[in-house]
C-alpha cells in the first residue's frame, strides 16, 4: 500500500459517514490552517509538523527495533519523518476532521516508519521458496505429540492451495501465511502494493475456506 | 498442542470469516477508529470491516496497535 493511494475495500467499504465530530479541535485547526498558508507561517507549521511526525516514528522504531543499531534506528525514522512529511502535506485536503489533525498525521509516520523497519530487517534475505508446503506446515505446530485432527485439516489445506488456488495466489499464500514474509517485503519484491497482494490473499483465502466448507 | 498456536497459524492461512475492508481503506479510517476506541465509543459499529481486516492482515494490526499506544501515550 501507499498512504497516498484511494480508498478501495477487499469485501466491502467502509461507511464514508462519520458520527461523532462535528468541529475541528482547536490545536488541530490552528495547525492546519498554518501548514494552508505560506511564509514563516507555513514554515514554522511545516517544522512543528515534522516534530510530531519524528516523535511517531521514533516511537514506531522503537516498538519494532528488530536488531536494528542505535544508529540506524535514528536513520529510519528520520527518513519515515520526513517522508510521511511529504505525504501529510500532499494529502491534506484530504483531511475530513474526523479525528484531531495530529492522529491523523501520525498514521503516516507509523506507516512509513513501519515499513521501512521491515524492508531493512529483510534487506539481505532471499524470499523462502518452500515446495513442501504441508511440511512446513506440520513444523508449524507448536507440539511434539500427534494431532491427527489437525494434520488431517492442514493437509486439506495443503492440498487445496495446490488444486484451487492459481500459482499467483499460492505464491503469495505461501509466502505471507506460512513463511511469514512481511506484506511490504513482498510487494517490493514483486513489485506491485500493500493493497493489491492484500487483495489477491484475501481471494486466496476466500476460495480456501469455501473449498473446505464444500469438502466437509 | 497449544489452541492459540494452532489458531494462529490456521487464521494466517484462512483469514477473517467476516466481511473485511482492505488495506487501503484501514489505513484511510484509521485514525478515526483508534479515537474511537480510545474513548470507549464503539469503534466497530463506526467502521464495519475493519477489526476484522486487523485480524486478517499483520502489518495493518501492528500499525493500528502503534497508533492506539501513541494517542493512549498523550
Amino acid at each position: 500500500m501507499s498512504a497516498t493511494t484511494a480508498t478501495v475495500g477487499v469485501g466491502m467499504r467502509s461507511s464514508p459517514v462519520a458520527p461523532g465530530r462535528t468541529a475541528l479541535d482547536p490545536e488541530s485547526q490552528e495547525l492546519l490552517e498554518a501548514l494552508k498558508s505560506s511564509g514563516r507561517v507555513y514554515d514554522d507549521a511545516c517544522a512543528r509538523l515534522h516534530e510530531l511526525l519524528l516523535r511517531a516514528a521514533r516511537f514506531e522504531v522503537a516498538r519494532r527495533r528488530r536488531g536494528l543499531a542505535a544508529g540506524e534506528a535514528d536513520v529510519i525514522a528520520t527518513e519515515a519523518a520526513d517522508d510521511a512529511l511529504l505525504a501529510v502535506l500532499r494529502r491534506l485536503d484530504d483531511f475530513r476532521g474526523l479525528s484531531k489533525f495530529t492522529t491523523w498525521a501520525y498514521k503516516f509516520a507509523l506507516y512509513e516508519a513501519a515499513v521501512k523497519v521491515r524492508k531493512h530487517a529483510w534487506r539481505d534475505r532471499e524470499l523462502p521458496v518452500e515446495e513442501d508446503v504441508l511440511g512446513a506446515l506440520h513444523g508449524g505446530l507448536p507440539g511434539p505429540e500427534e494431532d491427527v485432527e489437525m494434520r488431517e485439516r492442514l493437509g486439506m489445506i495443503a492440498a487445496a492451495m495446490d488444486n484451487v488456488l492459481t500459482p499467483h495466489q499460492r505464491r503469495v499464500l505461501v509466502a505471507l501465511g506460512v513463511n511469514g514474509v512481511p506484506i511490504d517485503v513482498l510487494a517490493e519484491r514483486l513489485s506491485t502494493t500493500r493493497g493489491a497482494l492484500y487483495k489477491t490473499l484475501h481471494d486466496a483465502r476466500s476460495k480456501l475456506r469455501s473449498h473446505l466448507e464444500e469438502a466437509s | 498442542m497449544e489452541d492459540n498456536n494452532t489458531n494462529e497459524l490456521l487464521g494466517r492461512l484462512l483469514g477473517p470469516a467476516d466481511p473485511e475492508i482492505g488495506c487501503e481503506a484501514c489505513f484511510e479510517e484509521l485514525d478515526r477508529y483508534v479515537e474511537l476506541e480510545a474513548a470507549g465509543e464503539d469503534a466497530d459499529a463506526a467502521v464495519p470491516g475493519l477489526r476484522p481486516h486487523l485480524e486478517g492482515c499483520p502489518a495493518c494490526r501492528e500499525e493500528h496497535d502503534s497508533l492506539l499506544a501513541l494517542i493512549r501515550k498523550g
